[in-house]
């Protein structure tokens, strides 16, 4: 699903963010990104939402090169990637539906196949009953839910998670997680860039550690300074 | 009424031809399907996002209806002023139009030309190609006609001699002034004639203050018309400003740059049009209100002008314009600011 090879990203100021790295993400598996801050996982994922573009080496997301896909083409790629934020990203001038509504508008389905959607997304997440309300009456654990509502409704076969249980206490966490299992389950490949070596542990998913922009280890939790 | 859709009717209407093979069942992949999307259902979409665009543009405007009215006043301001010039100078020029076809000229003719001399004159004149008619003026008519406009009858009647020179008034077929001097020239070469009067000159003079006040009013119109291209830029550029973090989130959910584009399009256009209508009736009630010392003015003058205001076609074509110049506004802002906002923060 996502395949970097040997992909180094040096920013205009000379730092290198990204040294060499490959790894291979199949379709279906749920994947842990840590590392120090700096370490490299914002660019990494700003690689996959062709935010930024490698200096060298290539990535590939869904059998696609993304150094054959051109500025107009970007958001067609964004279309396939659902992406969960920390700071959840939501729209507090528009309600739950049309917050999660707009991934599906901006595709340009038709409006009776949105609701369906739409519904079928909150329902995912537990918050049919709140469709109507402003994202801004809602806790925190409910706001991340719209966000993950948001970046599943047009299912796409990969979700980002930058964070994603970062402000949430262990209850909510566990819920958010049983999400994304769940989606993996389904066939979506997920990747979960965290901090948070408690969830790391306590889930056994494969897991990428970043240190200096170098990938060291792909599996086990060592060398994390956090 | 909307038509049924081909499934409906594929369900409901009995089949007049023989059935077809059922389709086969459609294999999905294990796993969660991207979602695809048709052709015709992108083109219905992208219609009913222009629609909505458009709405979502009004309603925004109506949400701040203090500093949008200010915008559009300002457009209208900027706009009703050379469109009112405009309208008063084509009022000048269709008022001097009649003056201009009246052009004629006073041919005055030697004091010992009799009248039966000046008739047979005026007749062949009259044959010219260059003059449509002409209108002789005796001595004893024109004497009568001093008398009674001058007042000054007594005087005259005590004159020996009428002192008035016969007169033969020519009407010319080009009242162009180039047309008309050299026709001046060719009858002062007469015998019978003493002097070819052109009263002309002012009408000319007026002429290139028409002229020239349309060339002021166009300059005025060209710079005010930029004025609102930049009104238009600021305010879309503002909207863009707060409306920021809208924008990452649609360019994160894979909004094309159309899509981030539209609703400030549609935002420029509007605020244009609004401020071409307003232009409008600006102008329209300036009209009304010299229209009446105007009259009174005219009626001095003997004329019974009334003021014209607005085509049809100019109060149609003004806030069209003004959209565009709103449009094009629109276009340079989200230009030269959408690109700066992407989606940065992880």
């Amino acid at each position: 699903m996502i395949e970097f090879d040997r992909v180094t990203k040096r920013y205009a100021n000379g730092k290198e963010a990204l040294k060499d790295v490959s790894f291979l993400l199949p379709a279906g598996e749920l994947t842990f990104l840590t590392g120090h801050s700096g370490a490299g996982k914002s660019t990494l994922l700003k690689l996959i939402m062709m935010i930024e573009r490698p200096s060298t080496g290539t990535v590939q997301i869904d059998n696609q090169n993304l150094d054959h896909i051109g500025n107009s083409g970007i958001p067609f790629l964004r279309r396939k990637i659902g992406m969960v934020h920390q700071s959840h990203h939501l729209l507090f001038d528009r309600s739950v539906y049309d917050n999660v509504a707009l991934p599906l508008i901006i595709a340009g389905f038709k409006p009776a196949d949105i609701g369906r959607r739409v519904r079928a997304a909150l329902d995912k997440v537990g918050l049919l009953d709140k469709e109507k309300l402003n994202p801004m009456m809602l806790s925190g654990g409910e706001q991340q839910r719209i966000g993950i509502a948001r970046a599943v409704v047009n299912k796409p076969p990969l979700l980002l998670a930058d964070e994603p249980t970062g402000n949430l206490d262990p209850a909510l966490s566990a819920e958010i997680m049983d999400l994304f299992e769940d989606f993996a389950r389904v066939g979506v490949s997920v990747l979960i860039a965290t901090h948070d070596l408690s969830l790391i542990a306590q889930y056994q998913h494969r897991l990428l550690t970043l240190r200096d922009g170098h990938l060291i280890t792909d599996r086990e939790e060592v060398g994390i300074d956090a | 009424m909307r038509k049924p859709s081909g499934r409906n009717i594929g369900r409901n209407a009995t089949p007049l031809k023989p059935a077809k093979p059922a389709p086969k069942p459609v294999k999905r992949r294990a796993g969660a399907q991207s979602a695809k999307t048709s052709l015709r259902d992108k083109l219905h979409s992208w219609q009913l996002h222009h629609r909505d665009s458009g709405k979502d543009a009004l309603r925004r405007m109506r949400a701040a209806p203090t500093s949008n009215l200010m915008t559009i006043l300002v457009i209208a301001i900027a706009l009703a002023l050379p469109a009112g010039l405009s309208v008063l100078l084509e009022n000048v020029s269709a008022l001097t139009k009649g003056w201009d076809g009246n052009a004629h000229l006073s041919v005055f003719l030697n004091d010992d030309v009799n009248e039966k001399q000046q008739r047979e004159l005026a007749e062949q004149w009259g044959k010219k190609v260059a003059i449509v008619r002409t209108e002789v003026i005796s001595r004893a008519q024109a004497l009568e006609e001093y008398k009674l406009l001058s007042g000054f009858g007594d005087v005259l009647d005590a004159l020996p001699d009428n002192p008035l020179p016969p007169l033969i008034i020519v009407y010319p077929q080009d009242t162009t002034p180039e047309a008309l001097e050299v026709l001046q020239r060719e009858l002062q070469k007469e015998p019978a004639v003493d002097v070819v009067q052109l009263d002309v000159e002012w009408v000319q003079r007026l002429h290139s203050m028409i002229e020239l006040g349309t060339r002021i009013v166009s300059t005025l119109g060209i710079a005010l018309a930029i004025a609102v291209v930049l009104v238009v830029v600021n305010t879309i550029r503002l909207a863009i400003e707060s409306r920021r973090e809208e924008i990452v989130v649609v360019k994160i959910v894979g909004g094309t740059d159309g899509f981030v584009r539209r609703p400030f399009l549609y935002t420029g256009f509007w605020i244009g049009l609004f401020g071409g209508i307003t232009a409008v009736v600006l102008v329209n009630i300036a009209l009304i209100w010299i229209d009446s010392p105007l009259d009174d003015l005219l009626a001095l003058y003997n004329s019974d002008y009334s003021v014209a205001g607005f085509s049809a076609e100019a109060a149609f074509t003004l806030p069209i314009f003004a959209g565009l110049l709103g449009l094009t506004g629109a276009w340079v802002a989200v230009g030269r600011h959408l690109k700066d906002i992407e989606p940065q923060a992880f």
